[in-house]
């Protein structure tokens, strides 16, 4: 019965999104307020309806019914409880539901919060958000129904891919696609804008916020993507460039680029059209990462069930969705004319350059992921791109970045002199000195040297922008608004992490060999012994592990358990590594294949730092919820609104 | 309306058509390292114990590996398929027993049939690392010169076998 009512909801929200879509449409170009107002009721009914669907798939996880074809497939009445509900979103018809109710959630926020917004613009945006709902709702209704029945009914569900039960990867994919599902907001209210012809401060100020927790949200997703790997694959790496990865990180890059953008608009009044080309490039970067991923059409470690209608649908979608958006910034984005031209030598002129320096990372990433693709398609060969091209082409790219990050933040808004900031680059350019010679010298290594004094520059140069903001007194620094701490925080991330990934990158360390128990490795100053190994049966695997000693100059530092399980249920083998985070040195032992008499394969790891790579991006990600706090992000209540809408009308 | 304008949605036309075009390809057919080459080296006994095999038992004809184990439930699912062609003279069958016990493996042949002409036995993944094998059942296509033309992952079901791997293996029977 919860199924029927469920996908009843679901059917509803269909609906309702098909009203949603057309309906305040009309009343903004008829200027009629009634037919406006029935998209802010739409709005939240919608995202009711669907999280009332979403909670009905969760409870036929939960009690385990397994008339439910998804249910069946992904779950298993021996689950532990926390993996039944996270198996809801575990496989492809219920992470792409979950999609829906976030898209529906980010809508209801609209009328919700934006009770400042003009009238015309809410409810074109509203209008937007619904067709985006609708062509989901639809994909979901025609072609990954997670309400199917099954008949006859199994005995017990065949079980969620073992490698997706994790604590990790429970959360990863959530905050994923709070993440790229955020972007769709950015994405109907720029498509809003151009159906107006006018963008504006109120725009810009309305729009940071959402660009911010979307922002600040993939982050963590990625993060948690990374961490999730790098401990439960066992390879020892925490990013490979695998396709799946890369979609991911592309919105994130052309997010991190709107970020910047829309503050110039906000602020000057400029770069309106390349702010609204941005917003739609992040969705549809989102929307590509989706088709990826659930079409199959690159091969990838994370890749779901792949099935060529849903590939075709998606791709429908995604040509409609971005081809229509692009269609309409063509025909309109010269009405979006910039009020002030920019300056070179100011914060204005370094945030374009942060801009072109983010677009071109990010058009290396891209080429490099859809390069297999497109050889394919001309030629016909199969090549895959591995690490060594996007180290080459991308790390460079981010090395000038970081350069320029260091000092864009100390140039005044409008108009500045290089002169005015010679002196803080000198003390910069001390810090990058100091930190090459001692990391050259100790580290023996010039690359790293290179990359740790660029970190050191960074994180220099973000607290002189933060002492010059603050006049170097501490009234004024308690005097900073919420967003300088936002900047400083998610600057100094990166600095952070740009420190750990030199680190991971020059100074890892790794050993492999065959060790009956008893036996050890050394890895430098660390001695690796393994002990008994043991076997059995556990909950829905069975395993064989068992603990290694490290132990550094005799002493006894750390003991590392470390498992191969096999899931019989799904006919598949894991390798839980054991692992010793901490904030210097991370020690990590995988056991492989092996008998007690043969020996088992062992490989040991020493990453100094690399826990720094995520407490760095869950530093930026808290930093953009920092920024959040601000009051100039607020809208004005609605006695102001008229008298500000006024003032920007003028300005034009 | 002005050009400028049309550039990003001109990409994106690009951008849609290769997309679409990839759509038609099957990515699963991305051959590994592997197409094209010798297979590898290897020197492993026997299921029965009484011979030591290498790759130089793939060459003369052509030969289907496939990589099986007793623990392994898909395999059971193609296993019919397999026995199919166990009478085929002019196509070699080896198994590659995989992370297996010399025992479950005898009595799982026993039970379901041995369709095999041969079978490698490798219980500590020497020959399925170099492989690059990821999981079981996984099958090669190799020609007669020992070089592997055809990976399929997963089971072999009888429209895989009929529309991909008959039509490949005959047309590698057919070349001298």
């Amino acid at each position: 019965m919860t199924v029927e009512i469920g996908h009843i909801a679901l059917i509803l929200a269909f609906c309702v999104a098909l009203f949603q879509s057309v309906i305040p449409l009309v009343g903004a170009q008829k200027n009629n307020a009634r037919l406006m107002e029935f998209g802010d009721r739409a709005a939240v009914g919608q995202f009711l309806l669907l999280a009332f669907a979403f909670i009905c798939l969760t409870i036929t996880f939960v009690v385990s019914d397994f008339s439910v074809k998804l249910a069946a497939n992904h779950s298993h009445s021996d689950k532990p409880l926390l993996y039944k509900i996270s198996g809801v979103w575990g496989n492809h018809e219920g992470s792409i539901l979950l999609w829906v109710v976030m898209m529906a959630g980010y809508g209801a926020f609209v009328p919700v919060l934006g009770k400042g917004l003009p009238k015309g613009l809410k409810a074109r945006a509203i209008a937007v958000q619904a067709m985006l709902g609708v062509g989901f709702l639809g994909f979901i209704l025609f072609t990954s129904n997670p309400f199917e029945r099954l008949n006859p009914v199994p005995l017990d569900g065949s079980g969620l891919n073992p490698i997706l039960q994790d604590p990790g990867l429970a959360f990863h994919p959530p905050f994923l696609y709070l993440g790229y599902v955020g972007f769709s907001l950015p994405f109907s209210f720029a498509i809003a804008a151009l159906l107006e012809g006018r963008v504006d401060a109120v725009w810009a100020k309305w729009l940071r916020p959402w660009v911010l927790i979307a922002w600040s949200f993939l982050t963590i997703g990625i993060a948690l993507g990374s961490f999730w790997a790098y401990y439960e694959l066992g390879w020892g790496g925490w990013w490979m460039w695998d396709p799946v990865e890369n979609v991911s990180f592309m919105p994130w890059l052309a997010g991190t680029a709107l970020l910047h953008s829309i503050m110039v608009l906000g602020t000057r009044h400029s770069m309106a059209s390349w702010t609204v080309l941005l917003a739609i490039t992040t969705f549809a970067l989102s929307l590509v990462g989706t088709f990826v991923v659930r079409s199959g059409v690159l091969v990838s470690v994370h890749a779901f069930a792949v099935d060529p209608e849903r590939g075709v649908y998606l791709l429908a979608l995604l040509g409609l969705a971005t081809g229509g958006a692009l269609t309409l910034y063509a025909m309109r984005s010269h009405s979006l004319r910039d009020i002030k031209p920019l300056n070179a030598t100011s914060r204005d002129g370094a945030l374009v350059l942060n801009n072109i320096l983010l677009i071109t990372a990010l058009a290396t990433v891209f080429l490099g992921t859809f390069y297999p693709l497109f050889i394919d398609a001309i030629n016909g060969s199969k090549i895959s791109v591995g690490a060594p091209y996007f180290n080459l082409t991308f790390a460079p790219i981010m090395c000038l970045l970081i350069l320029f990050m260091g000092i864009g933040p100390m140039f005044k808004w409008r108009q500045d002199s290089l002169k005015r900031v010679r002196g803080p680059i000198m003390i910069a350019l001390k810090a990058f000195g100091v930190v090459f010679l001692l990391t050259a010298l100790f580290g023996k290594s010039v690359l790293g040297g290179i990359a740790l004094g660029l970190a050191a520059w960074l994180a220099v140069g973000t607290l002189i922008a933060l002492g010059r903001k603050a006049n170097w007194s501490l009234k004024g620094l308690r005097a900073q608004p919420a967003a300088t701490w936002g900047f400083v925080g998610a600057h100094l991330g990166m600095a952070i992490f740009t420190a750990a990934v030199t680190s991971m990158s020059v100074w890892a360390d790794t050993e492999i060999g065959t060790l009956k128990p008893g036996e050890s490795l050394d890895l430098g100053a660390y001695t690796y012994t393994l002990q008994d190994v043991s076997g059995g049966k556990r909950f829905n695997y069975d395993y064989y592990g068992g603990d290694v000693l490290v132990a550094k100059g005799g002493r006894h530092i750390a003991t590392l358990a470390t498992e191969r399980r096999f899931f019989p249920v799904r006919n598949q083998l894991t390798t839980e590594a054991g692992l010793h985070l901490s904030f210097g040195q991370t020690l990590f032992a995988s056991i492989g294949e092996g008998d007690p008499e043969g020996g088992f394969v062992v490989q040991v790891y020493r990453h100094p730092f690399v826990v720094w790579i995520w407490l760095s991006a869950v530093l930026m990600a808290l930093s953009g919820f920092v920024s959040l706090a601000d009051r100039r992000l607020r809208l004005p209540t609605r006695a102001k609104e008229v008298n500000l809408t006024a003032k920007v009308g003028a300005a034009e | 309306m002005n050009l400028r304008g049309l550039i990003p949605l001109a990409g994106f036309f690009v951008l849609v058509g290769f997309l679409a075009f990839s759509l038609t390809r099957d990515p699963s057919i991305l051959p590994s390292e592997l197409i094209d080459k010798p297979f590898p080296e290897f020197e492993l006994a026997n299921l029965a114990e009484t011979d030591t095999l290498d790759a130089s038992l793939l060459e003369g004809k052509v030969s289907l590996v496939n990589v099986f184990g007793s623990w392994c439930v898909a395999c059971t699912v193609e296993h019919p398929q397999l026995m199919a062609l166990k009478d085929e003279t002019d196509l070699q069958l080896v198994g590659v027993d995989w992370r297996d016990t010399r025992e479950n493996a005898n009595r799982w042949l026993v039970r379901h049939g041995n369709p095999y002409d041969v079978v490698v036995f490798d219980p500590h993944s020497k020959l399925i690392v170099p492989l690059g094998i990821t999981g079981a059942p996984e099958t090669f296509v190799v020609d007669r010169s020992g070089q592997i033309r055809y990976k399929h992952i997963g089971v072999i079901t009888p429209e895989i076998w009929d529309d991909t791997l008959r039509p490949l293996v005959e047309s590698l029977q057919a070349v001298q």
